[in-house]
């Protein structure tokens, strides 16, 4: 059976920035919704998560309009998700930003700060150089290429599941991946071509696994 | 490798949602479409695009938000706009309409703690200082000028630098009025001074002619990102060519 109009639902839990996820997304040529509805979440054939702001106000929001346990079931069915800075950082554990903020759980990790008060400015401001350790669709596109990041707090998680990093005088996951679960901490929507390449691998994904149901 | 990519921004000047070059303030020509310039620039390299609204009316400036918007639905890198920006609303009114980061100049002088509101409410990455400089031979200072560089303050330069950092300023943008149209180079030594001062981003603005003024800027200046307009619009330097000299240079410079 295959699916005719494959859909990507980005969350909308009051996070800046979400006009530029979407204009992305329908730039690579896929419909994207902006929702806060539980039912369209989990009829979505991908999700993505976007993000610019605090951990803890995300949390707050997305609590409030009880979106984690649509996002948890829609994860658990296969749906292809894509979490972008802030967003990628919410698949994890829990991060102290704040205190300790409970975060989806989707991936094994935690978020923590940058090193302060060393010669790397925080937040991380600007394009930096991909490693890339296990090349795959979503990664081919951005080996050794520069992306865009805007941030002051990091994930530390297990290798298996860091795709790809930068040094920043310490390691930071720029892509993680976890079965169907993906955090990209740079901006992909701001990041040029390379990044745009991203999005365009995201959006074969879904239309893959639309097309194989 | 630490691989934190040097930047290379070219500025628009924009007057009711055009892009146009003040050859001086009494001549504007017209180079076109701001979308189409926009990508022009991102195919051609440009790290970041600097958006300045010399509009003098509101009308103008509402102009300004909708070709942000337009410019954003077709260019996929960050994006900085500014230019008569004086309160919260009209810094929501760029982000919202697609823009990363937002300028404050005159504003920010007058009302420091709009430096304030804006990183509370928007984060400090999206926060930027913008600072007009002069040397005052007879003083000895750099002195910061407000309204597009007609009015003195009596602010000198650094220590108002790192004011805007303490307000919450994430990255500064300082023009040299001194170099600024001169084409002779980037005020170094006044950049030197400021990234010894401040431990956030500085980009350097005002005087880039030839190729080896980016590379003094970067190397010397310690600059992270340069800013130049003519040099780019009438095609004195081509940004990819640019790029290849400070790869070869020794810099990190996204290819």
């Amino acid at each position: 059976m295959s699916k005719e109009n494959p859909f990507i639902a980005v969350i909308d839990y009051g996070a800046g920035n979400i006009r530029n996820v979407m204009k992305a997304i329908k730039y690579v040529g896929l419909p994207a919704k902006l929702t806060k509805d539980p039912i369209e979440i989990l009829s979505a054939d991908g999700l993505v998560i976007p993000g610019v702001g605090a951990y803890k106000a995300a949390m707050d929001k997305i609590n409030e309009r009880q979106l984690l346990v649509p996002i948890q079931k829609a994860a658990n069915n296969g749906t292809p998700i894509l979490g972008v800075c802030l967003g990628m950082q919410l698949l994890f554990d829990s991060s102290t930003e704040f205190g300790e903020t409970t975060g989806f759980g989707l991936i094994p990790g935690k978020v923590v700060t940058l090193p302060q008060n060393t010669k790397f400015k925080v937040p991380q401001m600007s394009w930096n150089q991909n490693n890339v350790a296990i090349e795959n669709a979503l990664t081919q596109g951005i080996k050794d290429e520069f992306t865009y990041f805007v941030h002051s707090y990091y994930v530390k998680t297990d290798a298996q599941y860091i795709a790809a990093s930068v040094d920043y005088g310490v390691q930071v996951p720029s892509i993680v991946i976890k079965d169907n679960i993906i955090g990209a901490q740079f901006h992909p929507e701001k990041s040029g071509e390379i990044g745009l390449r991203v999005w365009q691998a995201f959006a074969n994904m879904i239309s893959d696994k639309a097309v194989n149901v | 490798m630490m691989a934190l990519a040097k930047r290379i921004v070219p500025a628009l000047d924009v007057k009711n949602g055009r892009v146009v070059k003040g050859i001086n303030f009494l001549n504007l020509q017209d180079i076109g479409d701001p979308v189409d310039t926009a990508i022009a620039y991102q195919n051609a390299g440009a790290d970041e695009l600097v958006f300045l609204d010399i509009s003098a009316t509101l009308e103008g400036r509402k102009t300004m938000v909708e070709m942000i918007e337009r410019v954003s639905s077709a260019v996929f890198i960050p994006l900085t706009a500014g230019g008569g920006v004086t309160d919260l609303a009209s810094i929501r009114a760029i982000i919202q309409a697609g823009a990363d980061k937002v300028f404050l100049n005159s504003a920010a002088v007058a009302n420091p703690d709009i430096i304030r509101q804006g990183a509370e409410v928007f984060g400090s990455q999206a926060i930027v200082g913008a600072i007009d400089s002069k040397w005052d031979d007879k003083l000895k200072m750099n002195r910061v000028y407000v309204s597009g560089g007609t009015k003195a303050t009596n602010l000198e330069t650094i220590s108002w630098a790192k004011k805007m950092v303490q307000y919450g300023a994430g990255e500064l943008l300082v023009t040299s009025m001194n170099t600024d149209g001169t084409q002779n180079g980037y005020d170094v030594a006044l950049y030197q001074a400021l990234t010894q001062a401040v431990n956030v981003p500085v980009v350097a603005s005002g005087g880039a002619g030839k190729k080896s003024d980016f590379v003094n800027v970067f190397k010397s200046g310690h600059v992270d990102a340069a800013l130049a307009a003519s040099v780019f619009h009438y095609g004195k330097i081509a940004i990819p060519d640019l790029k290849e000299s400070l790869y070869h240079e020794g810099l990190v410079i996204r290819l």
